[in-house]
């Protein structure tokens, strides 16, 4: 290692002060940690630490008030875009943002999620989507694909008994009160270079007004899928990635 | 080709190994040693490193610093 490049005039890339220095809880190689990342650069890079207020979900991101520095909010099961609705009417000023997975947005919370974008709430919703539910052991969720095998569903997904996955993003995209739906990934590096633009436009597009901004990552959960962290991201690339296929789905200007 | 160098906080690092499929100088690989929670934690193989910080944006848990020389 070359010690007489670690200058601070070569820095190039480095933590940034919206996350704490808490060592997150997740599993290695899970894209929570990178998603959060993210949202925290956003934040940092629009100078709004101080004006944004955040709605954590059940899940195991229900501990995301640990890493982000900023003021966040703890939903009942599935309820994060309802309490985003109230935070955001109460003060508009604010950036409010609500961040859930799959089972939380697109299960139990399905009605609070199509409701909050069919009224156009001018708030961002960050959807996580790993096909299980990965904090209670890896269930079958409504996004689990076709043949995934899942702790309730050990033998894969059989759609004629359990249903098609749900693609609730194409689904929000349809109402007239989202303006930007999208769908990304942070297993490869442009890829999370991208994601984080989406989650800018979608942090940008509440100072225009107009309606909700729904940004979904397909991410992994390489516990409950039950491979070492490389590979679930290749999994993730040949299974996931064919279902919910990435790039915006809505942009309305 | 630019210099460059990470900085890991080899403690908090959970050795994934994501950040070494995006290294395109092939510079980082696990360590034989483990920090104290028992993670064998990401090291520098060798001086190739070109500051590009594809491995600091993949990172999931935010351990990596890079610096490139100007």
């Amino acid at each position: 290692m070359n010690e007489s490049i670690i200058k601070p005039e070569n820095l190039v890339y480095r933590r940034t002060p919206v996350l704490t220095d808490n060592v997150m809880h997740y599993c290695p190689g899970c894209g929570h940690g990178t998603i959060h990342r993210l949202i925290a650069e956003v934040i940092e890079e629009m100078g709004i630490q101080e004006q944004t207020i955040g709605v954590a979900p059940v899940g195991c991101s229900v501990l995301a008030y640990n890493y982000l520095d900023v003021d966040i909010q703890e939903a009942a099961h599935g309820r994060a875009p309802a309490l985003a609705t109230g935070i955001k009417r109460l003060k508009p000023d604010f950036f409010v943002f609500s961040y859930q997975g799959d089972g939380d947005l697109a299960a139990i919370g399905t009605a609070e999620t199509i409701h909050a974008c069919n009224r156009g709430e001018n708030i961002t919703m960050i959807f996580v989507n790993n096909g299980i539910y990965g904090m209670t052991g890896g269930q079958m969720a409504p996004t689990t694909l076709e043949g995934m095998k899942t702790s309730t569903s050990p033998y894969g997904r059989d759609i004629k008994m359990m249903g098609n996955p749900l693609k609730i993003t194409e689904l929000l995209a349809q109402l007239p009160g989202t303006i930007y739906v999208t769908r990304q990934a942070v297993y490869k590096p442009a890829l999370v270079r991208k994601c984080k633009t989406a989650i800018r436009k979608a942090f940008e597009n509440q100072r225009l007004n107009k309606g909700t901004s729904f940004v979904e990552v397909v991410s992994n959960c390489n516990s409950g899928w039950k491979l070492p962290p490389v590979e679930a991201n290749k999994w993730l690339e040949e299974n996931m990635l064919p279902m919910y296929p990435l790039g915006d789905i809505k942009d309305v200007k | 080709m630019a210099k460059g160098t990470i900085v890991i906080d080899t403690e908090k690092c959970k050795g994934c190994a994501v950040c070494t499929t995006g290294c395109p100088a092939n510079v980082i690989a696990l360590s034989k040693k483990v920090n104290s929670k028992g993670y064998n934690y990401l090291e520098m193989q060798n001086d190739a490193c070109i500051g590009c910080a594809n491995c600091a944006i993949l990172c999931p848990d935010g351990v990596i610093t890079v610096y490139r020389e100007k």
